[in-house]
Order: C-alpha cells, then structure tokens, then sequence
C-alpha cells in the first residue's frame, strides 16, 4: 500500500499554495527488471485537490511524471486552519487520500 | 525499441554527455539542484522515520523516543550535525546509525545483527534509513560539528584519514584517488576534493540523500560502501569502525560547513 | 471502441469503478473539468496531442511561460512548472516532444485556481517541452528546450 503524502499548504496575501509529494513508483510499463520480464505499467492517472468541499485542482498524469510525484500549484483564498485534501487514483485502481490544515 | 527505453537512454544519454557537452559552464546543474531541493522527495523517508520514532515496535514493544543522541534521551534537533561522537554507555565512536542500532536493540529489543546482516533499503536495515532521514532533517541547517578535542574521535579521525589514503583491490584505488583532487568528475558527476574543508563539508553535509536516478534513499553507510562496491574491493560491514573512521575524517574535516540533510542527489 | 478505448478499460482491470465509468464516457466528473482523456496520453506527436485535445495549432504567446532548468543532471526527475498571464485559464498540459509518453501531465483549473503549477517529469532525452495553455476558449503555447545529461555510476 502507497505511504501516506507530504501536503504542505501555505497561505499569504490572500493566495494559498499548495506543495504535494506522493509515494507512487509511477512505472512506465516500458522497463524490464533483472530477468528480462517486463515490469507492469503502474502510474497514478488522476488527482484531485479539495479546499473544503470546493474542488481546486484536478490532475491528469500519464507514466512521464516522475516516480515519487511532485506536484505545486495556488488558488485564491484559503485561511490558516482550513483544511486542503488531496485524492490520487492509478491505473490499477489503487488511491489514497490525506489532508492537512492551510498554515 | 519502446521496451528498451530506459536502458537505451542510459547509454546514450552517457556517450552524448561525453560528446557534446564538457565544458564545465555546460555542465553548471545549480538551477536543476536548486529545483529539487523545495519539494525533495526525501521528505516522505523523514514522514516514514518521524512515525518510526514515536511508534512501539520490537520484542519490548517501546518507542525510540528515550533514545539518547548525545544530546540527552529524546533530543533530536540538532544532534545529527554533532555526529559521530563518543558515547560513554557504549564506550565507542558511533555514527548516527550505529548510535540508532544501539537504540533498537537496547530500548526495542531488535536484535543489532539482523541489521548489520541485512540488505540496504529493507527489513529493519531499511527502517534505520528512514529513522536517519527524520533525525539528520531535524539538524537541517545546522553547522556541522564534531567534537575533536575528544581523543578517542581524534583517534577515530586520524584512523579514517589513513582508511581515506588506503590503497585496496584490483584497482588499486583509494577514496583519495576520486576525492583528493578539485575539479573532477565521473562522466557529468563532480566528485568533492574530501581533502579539504569545503569539497568535506559538502560531500558530509548533502548525505544521507535521495537519489533521483533510482528513487532511492541512501544513508551514509550505504554511500561509503557502494563507494567500496566501485573500487572493486572488499565491502564493509554495516556499522563497522572503518566506516565510523571514514565518518569522522569527512565530518570532522567539514567542521563549520552546513548540513543540508536530507540531501537530494543525481 | 477504438482500440485506445478497449486499452483504458483493461488498464481498469475490474477495479476502480470510477475509473470505468469514466473510461466508458458515463460520468463526467464537474462541468467545467474533462476526464482524463486516454487520447490524448498515447498521442505520440505533437499533432496527435493537439488533435486529441481540440486544439488546432496553438498559438506561441510570451504569455505562457515554462519554469525549467536549461539542463537537467538527470532525466528521471526533471523540474517543469507553467504559468500564465492570461486571463481565464481553464486548462494547462505539459508535453515532452521527444518521449514516447509525450503528454506528461493536464490540469483542470477551475476559477480561482492560477495558472501557476509545477510538477516533475521523465525526460528520455535533451528534448522540447511543450507548455499549452486554454484560456477562454482559445489555445496557446510556449516551448523551451531542456537538455539532458545521465551519467556516471556513482552520486
């Protein structure tokens, strides 16, 4: 099962950013291991980022983005203590979701 | 072709290196490096180590929150830059992870030789890492500062300052033959002259890292002994003196450098 | 069902059924928000990504801008953000000319969000990326070459 993310979510000036670090091999499907076997296709396809109820990114990624994802992005608003979640689902269906309060 | 990707673009991402760009402006990756610094993926090993910590494990099912770092039971901030060091209860020079395995198995329980017969990211050898990436996070910034007015660290220095020297193996290579010189490189990777303060402090200061060409996390211990793995030598054992030795010579040549652990690496 | 289709619902293996039902075009998640297109990610030209994304040919503009080293120690993790001075942006997507999965990443703006994002992609080689930009309707791009160096054995 994929660790748990590192969210850090920041807000100033009326503008919060959000830094998003996921624990995802993100295998391309493309590689083989040590006995020649090709290694399965493995990436996160889609992530959603929630301000409250309110939906503030939506992610679309195929297996170029790096193992381990790094994500960063700001929308208006957001006040210290609100809460922001994040939400991945991959291509075998796998997802996890966590969240962390605006500092 | 697609299936070969990975390998092929290894290869050839080598030879055009070599090629086409070897000048040094050319090979400036300060923008890249400071572009992975903010956000390291390092990050999640110190979330995985900072639970490792606080969570009840092993035969005695304790925490290592009573473990002491020099700085007294349970003080973490700042404990990793004075490292190694002398420890009284032990009567050794230990570096963080052996000081961590004297943690596990006198507070936890967990038998030190699974460890220092274990493999490099798994079982309890693999937890270590993590425990290492939360503890050297926690002296992020610090200045490095090993203690050698003490003498049995002066001995260990003096004793790692030979091992650096040493001449071994079918090559007959030394960690000075790579690391005693400025301005070298393997391929585009430039190797820190160890001799002196700065080329010490960074290569002391930047490890324990994430390693962005396999997605791996390395501690120190794993750094020195794929370094011995290169030379075509004997390995060392997990935790042994020559490491702690080699250690001490690196921190204690670097001595006022910063630490900017974990660190995040090619 | 084209055959892209048919790989998307075998990638969903039975599991996943959101993933499905989005596959198969039955739900749509938000009104402003497209799901992922699986055409779009096995383009394998630029052509082919622009068609998929209805795009035409996007129009160069100093007002997309791609943040990126000019060359990176490693292709396995190289730094790409995109930002954008124009008004409305409603969808960004980052392309990697010379990679056999050459859309990297797409996101979905909804108001309020700016066109402000980063993330890290693979790079197989010294290559163009592409940074396109719907803002309004209408799509523009920006290119920057990103040269890529591997090597060495050791770190």
């Amino acid at each position: 099962m994929a660790g748990p993310m590192r969210i850090r979510a920041a807000s100033a000036d009326g503008v919060t950013e959000v830094r998003v670090l996921m624990s995802h091999p993100m295998e391309t499907g493309q590689r083989r291991d040590s006995s020649g076997e090709p290694i399965p296709a493995h990436y996160i396809t889609e992530l959603t980022a929630k301000h409250g109820d309110k939906t503030v990114l939506t992610a679309y990624m195929g297996p170029s983005v790096s193992t381990n994802p790094y994500l960063a992005f700001k929308f208006q608003g957001g006040a210290a203590g609100d809460t922001v979640q994040v939400s991945w689902v991959d291509n075998k269906g796998e997802s996890r979701t966590d969240e962390v309060q605006i500092r | 072709m697609r299936k070969k990707l990975l390998a092929t673009v290894v290869g050839t991402a080598a030879v055009l290196a070599a090629s086409s760009m070897t000048s040094a402006q050319e090979l400036n990756f300060d923008e890249y490096r400071q572009m992975l610094r903010d956000g390291n993926p390092a990050e999640l090993f110190e979330m995985e180590g900072e639970e490792l910590w606080v969570t009840a494990r092993g035969p005695k099912n304790a925490t290592l929150e009573q473990c002491d770092l020099g700085l007294g039971p349970g003080v973490v901030e700042g404990a990793a830059a004075q490292m190694p060091r002398y420890f009284a209860d032990t009567d050794k020079v230990q570096d963080l992870e052996s000081r961590l395995m004297t943690c596990m198995e006198t507070l936890q329980g967990i038998d030190s030789k699974e460890i220092i017969d274990g493999r490099f990211r798994q079982g309890e050898r693999g937890k270590v890492a993590a425990i290492v990436a939360y503890v050297t996070g926690q002296s992020h910034g610090h200045k490095i500062n090993v203690d050698l007015s003490d003498p049995k660290v002066k001995d260990m220095y003096d004793l790692g300052e030979k091992a650096f020297f040493y001449r071994t193996g079918a090559m007959d290579f030394s960690c000075a033959s790579c690391h005693s010189q400025d301005g070298l490189r393997i391929r585009a990777t430039g190797l820190p002259n160890i001799t002196t303060p700065e080329g010490a402090a960074e290569g002391w200061g930047s490890w324990p890292a994430y390693r962005v060409s396999n997605s791996q996390f390395w501690t120190m211990q794993h750094r020195l002994w794929d370094c011995f793995r290169q030379q075509r030598t004997a390995e060392p054992i997990f935790g042994s003196d020559v490491t702690i030795a080699l250690s001490v010579y690196m921190a204690g040549k670097g001595n006022g450098g910063e630490a900017v652990w974990p660190g995040v690496k090619r | 069902m084209n055959i892209q289709r048919r790989d998307t619902l075998k990638a969903g293996g039975g599991i996943g059924v959101f993933g499905l039902l989005v596959a198969a075009g039955m739900i749509k998640p938000g009104a402003a928000i497209a799901a992922r297109d699986q055409a779009m990610f096995s383009a394998s030209s630029l052509d082919e990504a622009f068609q998929a994304m209805n795009a035409g040919t996007p129009t160069e503009s100093g007002d997309v801008q791609i943040v990126g080293p000019d060359i990176a120690e490693n292709g396995a993790v190289v730094p790409v953000g995109v930002t954008s001075s124009l008004a409305n942006v409603e969808q960004i997507a980052i392309m990697i000319e010379k990679n056999p999965n050459m859309l990297a990443a797409t996101f979905a703006l909804p108001a309020g969000t700016l066109a402000d994002v980063q993330t890290r992609v693979k790079m197989g080689q010294t290559s163009d990326v592409f940074a396109v930009v719907k803002a309004d309707g209408k799509f523009f791009m920006a290119k920057k070459e990103i040269k890529v160096t591997l090597g060495g054995c050791g770190g």
